[in-house]
């Protein structure tokens, strides 16, 4: 089974103890500057979003690469960029349609999520369930179940 | 460690920006922010200085736990020597900038001296300069922020600023960051616009790293998240209502001061309670709150974000007041709704809005307006001196009074000094509900016993922040004590201060303590700096905090005769609710609260006192 990170914005608080789990699996920091997933603040609307990358089946970044530097985690799914062979051309910057793979100044490098070889540190970390780690099939369960409960409770057409 | 082991200290006056390693010892000693701060203030300032004079210092500190996953370790504290009370001035703030500047890589900055023209200071990681402001001044925190951001930039940039209230130097400006948190009470707003001192702009990529024991860290951080998701207040009431949720139980319990504390019950709490901001607005069929939100690192998410009704008198033609934003919390809706008696929801929000703005304490200046109705319902101020008919409950009067006071305008500039010194111009110094010059809070001090003494005897003036016994009194957290009763108070005032003293100081919120303990403090300080912050240690280090705090006062010019309350509230009962009947009792529990904290009969240290907590 594969899984995938599942993201509900209204349950954000805008805590960053989402990106502060990312940078510290990744960098031993806290730091959201770091941090491979970002929660947008839209203060207008009080909404908060945090967004990263979604392991594209048919990945842009990977198809792009010059160098063949981004494969695929046969266990997770995830596109996950060898270090060694990125050559820090940007190219997959430029070819992810979402903007969340990004060039890091201090190594020279891209970096992007990897989903932490299986246990992603963001999910683990999120008070309020608006990151999640579920089977890639069923993303809309939840959404279905509320559905659902809300259908099953009315009246009876008839 | 988890300190980040540097200093910025900046003088105005030279215009110059240096580096120095943070005392390592105080550190120990005081652990950070409130604590350490307020070390290296008084070794370095004269108690004695004018607060608004370039020989006072202003300092933003950060605490060890201040951008870890800690919950809550998102705070930071901006302390100086007060305007508004000449006393120790301490106010902590939430939001993102004491996050960023200590991943910035710094634990606090020292401003001293004065600026010759308006700067502000960039922190970009390890480089720090002064900047001209002379394009901020005379702008909102609003605008300033979007001008700072657009100028960097950089979007990710965080402020911490003053309005216009702080560069005219209202004795209740604020320190604002993130456009709606702020350090807000004592006036450290005004200290900052003495200086000429516009912001902070901070922007820090390296991050908070040196955990001392990353397993053990780890490990009590996520057994503590887990308390405060379990807990009532922390799990539920807060991320549901806010602060909020105690307007209808305070009230209930007769402890809401009401119209200058004439009242202890106010008819329209519910009007402006939790329970109202979630209910459908008749005039739009809108709810007042849109979402909660949660400062830096927070997993409990009290605070509120709310929209205006568009059509409502006060922002009919403002768009700009329209979107989502912050508030209310209980202390305001009280100020500006209660203590007024005015129950008009959305004017308390608006008028909210311009604290933010513009950087005020709507605390102090909602009960400075409480006073100020008073006296013209007294017939002692005229609706021709005021510029309105402020007449109880009016919220056109209040809010026309707000814009007048942050735009400092007309007699907007005498309510920017203050109830205190309003009051005694007018020859009514009586019916200014405050102890050392800052106005109390919103429980009333006669209902709740206890609060009252810790409205006495709170280091900063009038504050509930200081000593937080509704926990116990009302809430039953961690146990249930009767408000009615000053017996036993003096020493949970003591306990509840020394312990809040300890919070403040790690980078966490003291709103944990809805759910917490120093036990629940300890590991996560432990993991973090080292075993030495054992539970014991952090008590011993709370109390010296306070007593280094009480010293300064006492250097200052303060004395025993300071820790009072207003004859209001030792000599005109309550008139309705379960505390009808009842005055605070001060003079009962005022020597057993000195005897418990080893000081003198005039309210100074003992040798002895001095000599245990090392000071």
């Amino acid at each position: 089974m594969q899984k995938v990170l599942h993201i509900n914005p209204d349950k954000c608080t805008g805590c960053l103890q989402c990106e502060m789990a990312c940078s510290y699996e990744n960098y031993q920091v806290f730091a959201p500057a770091k941090s491979r997933i970002k929660v947008f603040d839209f203060h207008k609307t009080g909404k908060k979003v945090p967004y990263t990358c979604t392991q594209c089946a048919e990945a842009w970044c990977l198809h792009a690469c010059p160098v063949q530097a981004i494969t695929v985690d046969k266990n997770t799914g995830a596109k996950v960029v060898n270090d060694a062979t990125c050559v820090g051309c940007k190219v997959c910057t430029i070819a992810c349609p979402f903007g969340t793979v990004n060039y890091v100044q201090e190594t020279g490098k891209v970096q992007k999520c990897d989903l932490c070889e299986g246990n992603p540190a963001c999910a683990e970390a999120c008070p309020t369930g608006a990151i999640t780690y579920v089977d890639a099939n069923w993303t809309g369960l939840g959404k279905m179940a509320d559905w659902a409960n809300k259908l099953g409770n009315q009246p009876s057409a008839a | 460690m988890s300190w980040a082991g540097k200093i910025l200290r900046v003088n105005l006056t030279a215009g110059t920006v240096k580096s120095e390693p943070l005392n390592m010892q105080w550190a120990r000693d005081y652990i950070g922010s409130r604590g350490l701060g307020t070390k290296y203030l008084v070794e370095e300032v004269d108690a004695t200085v004018d607060p608004l004079s370039a020989d006072n210092k202003i300092i933003w500190a950060t605490g060890p736990l201040t951008g870890t996953m800690a919950s809550t370790g998102g705070r930071y504290t901006v302390i100086t020597k007060g305007p508004l009370t000449g006393a120790i001035a301490c106010s902590n703030s939430g939001g993102y900038w004491g996050a960023e500047f200590k991943m910035a890589g710094w634990d606090m900055v020292i401003f001293e001296g004065k600026s010759a023209k308006p700067v502000y200071l960039y922190v970009n990681d390890d480089t720090a300069e002064l900047r001209d402001a002379a394009h901020l001044w005379g702008k909102s925190v609003w605008e300033t922020e979007e001008s700072l951001k657009k100028g960097l930039q950089d979007p990710l940039v965080r402020v911490s600023s003053i309005g216009k209230a702080g560069e005219n130097q209202v004795l209740f400006a604020a320190v604002v960051n993130d456009l709606h948190r702020a350090a807000g009470r004592s006036g450290v707003g005004a200290v900052m616009g003495s200086k000429n001192l516009k912001a902070i702009a901070v922007r820090g990529t390296k991050g908070v790293g040196n955990i001392k024991n990353p397993k053990a860290f780890f490990t009590a951080v996520a057994e503590k998240k887990k308390i405060l998701a379990e807990n009532g207040v922390t799990g539920q009431g807060l991320p549901a209502y806010g602060t909020q949720v105690l307007m209808n139980v305070i009230n209930e319990v007769g402890a809401l001061p009401t119209r200058n504390h004439r009242d202890n019950q106010f008819e329209g709490a519910g009007d402006i309670s939790a329970e109202a901001m979630v209910t459908p607005r008749k005039t739009d069929g809108k709810k007042h709150l849109v979402t909660n939100q949660a400062c830096f690192g927070c997993t409990i998410a009290c605070g509120r974000i709310s929209k205006l009704d568009e059509g409502h008198f006060t922002v009919e033609n403002k768009p700009q007041y329209w979107g989502a934003n912050g508030g209310l919390e209980y202390e305001a809706a009280w100020a500006l709704g209660a203590a007024n008696g005015v129950n008009d929801l959305e004017a308390l929000q608006y008028v909210n809005l311009l604290c933010n703005e513009e950087g005020i304490d709507p605390i102090s200046f909602g009960a400075t307006v409480g006073a100020v109705m008073e006296l013209h319902q007294m017939g002692v101020l005229t609706s021709e001196q005021l510029g309105i008919d402020a007449t109880f409950g009016s919220a056109k009067a209040l809010a026309f009074l707000a814009e007048e006071t942050v735009n400092g305008r007309g007699f907007g500039k005498e309510i920017g000094q203050g109830s205190k010194r309003l009051t005694a111009k007018y020859g009514h110094p009586e019916l200014s509900m405050s102890s050392k010059g800052q106005e109390f809070p919103a429980y009333d001090g006669r209902a709740i016993q206890g609060i009252g003494l810790a409205y006495a005897t709170s280091n900063r003036g009038g504050c509930h922040l200081r000593g937080y016994t509704i926990a116990s009194e009302v809430l039953g957290i961690p146990v249930k004590t009767d408000p009615l009763v000053s017996e036993g108070k003096p020493e949970l005032v003591k306990a509840f201060q020394d312990a809040t003293a300890a919070f403040d100081s790690s980078g966490l919120c003291i709103f944990t303590t809805f759910a917490w303990g120093l036990p629940d403090l300890a590991p996560q300080l432990q993991g973090a700096c080292g075993d030495e912050f054992t539970t014991e240690e952090l008590a011993h280090i709370g109390e010296r905090i306070w007593n280094m705090e009480r010293d300064f006062n006492n250097r200052a010019g303060f004395t025993n005769k300071d820790d009072s309350l207003p004859k209001r509230l030792l000599e005109e009962a309550c008139k309705s609710g379960p505390a009808k009947g009842k005055v605070n009792e001060l003079g009962a529990m005022l020597p057993k609260y000195y005897e418990a904290r080893g000081w003198n009969g005039d309210g100074t240290l003992k040798a002895e006192t001095r000599k245990r907590l090392g000071l």
